[in-house]
This record gives C-alpha cells, sequence and structure tokens, in this order.
C-alpha cells in the first residue's frame, strides 16, 4: 500500500531516529527551483541510508544517482533515492571538510548500483569510499594524474606521449 | 573435317599491324593504373566513435550510396581496409586506440578526418581535459571535413577530394612517404 511521505516529514522521521547525526533540512529559496535536501553527518551515512531502504515506511529501494560537488571549502555527496513502494523522493547530502582526505563509507552493499556510481565519484573528484569492493577509476585511464570535475584541477601535460593541452 | 588454317584466318600484312596494335593495346604508365586501381576501389574502415558515424552510416546508405564512387566497402578490421574515416569525437583514451588501428592498416593508407570533433577538439577544445585536440596529433590526415557533423554530401565530397589526391601520386612519392617521417 502506498504511503507517500513529503521530503519534511522524511526528515523529522529521520531527526528522531539519528538525532545529531541528521544536520539540518534546506529548501531552496523562493523563487529558485531545486529540491529540498537532508544534510547528514558522513561518519553515520551508512546506517542512515540502510534505514532509509529497509524500514518500512520509507522503502527507497531506488537509488537514482550519487553526484559530487565541489565547493571552496568542502566537498559534497549527494545521493537522490525513489521509492517504488511509496513513489516519494528524498535527497541526502553529506558535507566532507576535509578536502585533503575526503573519504565517506560505501553504500554499494545496500545498492549494486552504487558500485559505478561511487567509482564514477572516485574518478572525477577523489572521494574514496570506504569498503568499496573495486574501487578503481571507470572512466578515465587507470594511470590518469588528479580528478578533472574539482575546481583546482590543472590538466596534466602529457599522457603516454600524446599532448593533452591545447 | 579441318579446314586449313590459312582459310579460316587469312594471314596478318605486316601494314596491318599497326591497325591491330591501335585497337588492342594502351600505352599509360604504372603510376596512371596504379592510382587508377587504388582511387576506384577506396575500402573504408568501419570506424564511428560518435554523432559523425551515423552521418556516415547515411553516406553508404541508398540515399546517398557512397558505392557510386567505389567507396562503399566498408570493413571491420583495418587490415582489409585503406581508408580510415576517423568520424567521431576521439578520447585520449582512444587516442592510443587509433593510433595502433592506423598502424595496422597495410599502406597505401588515408586518413579522413571527419567532422569538428576529429579535426580540432570540436566543442571540446578548450575545456575538455579527455579530448584529444585534433586526431592529427597521433595519425596524419589527408582530408580535413569540416562540420558538426558534417552532411553526407560534405562526406563524399571529402572522398572525391582523396580521389582527387590518390589520383595525382605517384609511386616513387609513395615509397618516399611511407619510409619519412609520419608521426611528428
Amino acid at each position: 500500500m502506498a504511503n507517500f511521505m513529503d521530503r519534511k516529514t522524511i526528515y523529522e522521521k529521520l531527526k528522531q531516529k539519528f538525532g545529531e547525526a541528521i544536520c539540518a533540512f534546506k529548501e531552496p529559496q523562493a523563487g529558485a527551483h531545486g529540491d529540498p535536501f537532508i544534510e547528514v553527518a558522513p561518519d553515520k551515512i551508512h546506517s542512515i541510508l540502510k534505514f532509509l531502504k529497509e524500514d518500512k515506511e520509507l522503502l527507497f529501494d531506488n537509488l537514482l544517482c550519487i553526484s559530487g560537488v565541489d565547493y571552496p571549502d568542502r566537498l559534497e555527496v549527494v545521493y537522490h533515492f525513489h521509492s517504488y513502494t511509496h513513489l516519494h523522493k528524498v535527497v541526502i547530502k553529506a558535507l566532507l571538510t576535509d578536502k585533503t582526505k575526503p573519504e565517506i563509507d560505501t553504500v554499494s552493499d545496500l545498492w549494486k548500483g552504487a558500485n559505478w556510481l561511487e567509482r564514477e565519484v572516485y574518478d572525477l573528484f577523489g572521494i574514496s569510499f570506504k569498503n568499496h569492493p573495486d574501487l578503481r577509476r571507470i572512466l578515465l585511464p587507470d594511470d590518469w594524474e588528479g580528478y578533472p570535475l574539482r575546481k583546482d584541477y590543472k590538466t596534466q601535460d602529457y599522457w603516454h606521449g600524446i599532448k593533452i593541452g591545447m | 573435317m579441318t579446314l586449313p588454317l590459312d582459310a579460316v584466318q587469312p594471314k596478318i600484312q605486316e601494314t596491318q599491324l599497326d591497325d591491330i596494335l591501335g585497337q588492342n593495346i594502351l600505352l599509360t604508365t604504372v603510376d596512371r593504373v596504379a592510382n587508377w586501381a587504388r582511387y576506384s576501389a577506396i575500402w573504408p574502415f568501419t570506424f564511428g566513435l560518435a554523432c559523425c558515424a551515423i552521418e556516415m552510416m547515411a553516406v553508404g546508405s541508398p540515399r546517398y550510396d557512397l558505392d557510386r564512387f567505389g567507396a562503399g566497402v566498408f570493413r571491420a578490421t583495418p587490415r582489409q581496409a585503406d581508408l580510415m574515416i576517423v568520424a567521431g569525437t576521439v578520447t585520449i583514451k582512444m587516442a592510443e586506440r587509433v593510433r595502433r588501428l592506423y598502424e595496422q592498416m597495410c599502406e597505401p593508407r588515408y586518413v579522413i578526418s571527419m567532422g569538428s570533433c576529429a579535426t580540432h577538439g570540436g566543442p571540446y577544445w578548450q575545456y575538455g581535459y579527455h579530448v584529444l585536440k585534433g586526431v592529427d596529433r597521433v595519425i596524419p590526415v589527408d582530408v580535413y571535413v569540416p562540420g558538426c557533423p558534417p552532411r553526407p554530401e560534405a562526406l563524399i565530397q571529402g572522398i572525391l577530394m582523396l580521389q582527387e589526391k590518390i589520383r595525382k601520386e605517384s609511386i616513387t612519392k609513395v615509397l618516399f612517404k611511407s619510409h619519412g617521417q609520419l608521426h611528428g
């Protein structure tokens, strides 16, 4: 039986269960487009997402996307979920303040699709996912230097004798 | 009963020899014969990397009919092809493979760089960390076809230009080219 929950209710349910680990609920400014999202503590991400997947009222069985974002002071990992049973959606953000060694737990044991999504975020942002079964680059060559979607990224000059820059 | 040979075929007079030779023997140069054979039967290499490949397929279809120019037999292996049409975005990861496939082709071999991406990186020319800024950085290119993607007519004109180029080649120059510098 479908039991649609709006995002605010999902936030309150999570807050009740995890307390401090659920940092904030933010909505886009008036007139701006975007989804409301829930910020969570990155060290608790695995247990929170496990709850999202397995709780009978939430049942987020579909992982839509994992993205990375590079901000001046932090890196973010963004998860988009959808439930086929209850037809509701939620956006979860984890803020990684340590930009030199960003780490977060893998969720590839909960959703199999997370395996390649996390590899892509690792490939382009250099965020390493702990306990990931096969964490290596997915799009770029294995011996590529740097993480291209970081704002401070500089392209290497040559790769295997091939000039890369303009 | 057999007729004597002279009765069937009258003996050729010395004066008739010129007429017979004139009707049956062509005199030409080795260059012209070799070039005629080469430009009349170009075998392209099936090599689609992106959306340009769709236009390349259209060129091979009945509407544009590349077979009119003897270049319609696309091969799936470099060993049977002598024309590589680089149709699409060459990523840096792919550039190594492009070079290897080019080296596996038999000589004389020709390359058409089809579309903006293959020619100079296309829309990725400035910020594309992953795109090769022109396939001529890894292999020598004979004809560049501009467009994004080029119309089938444009690719056909590129092939006609390549035929024109082959027509002007000389055996001695081809030998020199294959031993001269190819990769900078």
